[in-house]
């Protein structure tokens, strides 16, 4: 079963994307929006945690929300996908439920 | 597919409520029905028709109410969280005895038997909240 988890805190603020990461089973995909996109960035202490979960889940990253904050593609790890809001809706409308970590 | 979303914070203090709407839109314009909005917790101070940005911000409150009459969207808050925070329609100024109402035309105050409606009415439920 398929899930899309959206985290929207930075994870150098609160653990909810370690959460996210945690309890999303394999298959999931995980939508970084507002400040969650700060996990997108490589170079961080945050870079490990994220390529290791994109073993079995998808991670992306919304692109307003990245360019918002001046995160240009080359700071963004390899794997992450970026999105705009019609591809937001494309993640809902793919998986079958939607859990947002707030 | 039928989407319902719920926003929980108010404008302007989180980003929610500007993810919320760019993501309503992006549903709408990409054909998507969404059965409905529903404002909860901070969320309803959304629906106030008093409010006045500055010019060259965004009109929250405005953009939702535009919205809501290009696409006919049902934008709902909910009746706790509104008595709390002085979000007023006509009805709630009858039955408890104030003098104005500040309501947004195209919102409505109601229960939160309109969450629960919507998540079981729809698709996919998406949360914005902080």
């Amino acid at each position: 079963m398929a899930d899309l988890h959206t985290v929207n805190k930075s994870p150098f603020d609160k653990n909810s994307l370690e959460a996210a990461i945690k309890f999303s089973q394999a298959g999931s995909s995980i939508l970084l929006i507002e400040d969650g996109v700060y996990g997108a960035m490589k170079g961080t202490s945050a870079e490990a945690m994220v390529k290791g979960a994109m073993g079995d889940k998808k991670m992306y990253a919304l692109k307003s929300d990245l360019m918002a904050r001046a995160i240009k593609d080359d700071r963004i790890i390899e794997g992450v996908t970026v999105v705009d809001y019609a591809g937001f809706v494309d993640l809902v409308e793919a998986n079958d439920k939607v859990q947002a970590w707030l | 597919m039928k989407l319902a979303v719920q926003v929980n914070e108010g404008p302007y203090q989180h980003q929610a409520t500007d993810s919320a709407y760019h993501f309503t839109k992006a549903a709408l314009e990409k054909g998507h029905e969404v059965f409905r909005v529903f404002f909860y917790h901070d969320g309803v101070l959304n629906g106030t028709r008093l409010t006045t940005p500055p010019q060259d911000d965004r009109n929250i409150v405005n953009r939702w109410v535009e919205l809501a009459e290009k696409y006919d969207l049902d934008l709902v808050l909910c009746v706790a969280a509104a008595q709390r925070r002085g979000l007023v329609d006509d009805g709630e100024a009858q039955r408890n005895g104030k003098d104005a109402t500040n309501i947004a035309p195209k919102f409505r105050i109601s229960g939160l038997g309109q969450l629960i409606e919507a998540a079981i009415q729809s698709d996919r439920l998406v949360v914005f909240g902080d």
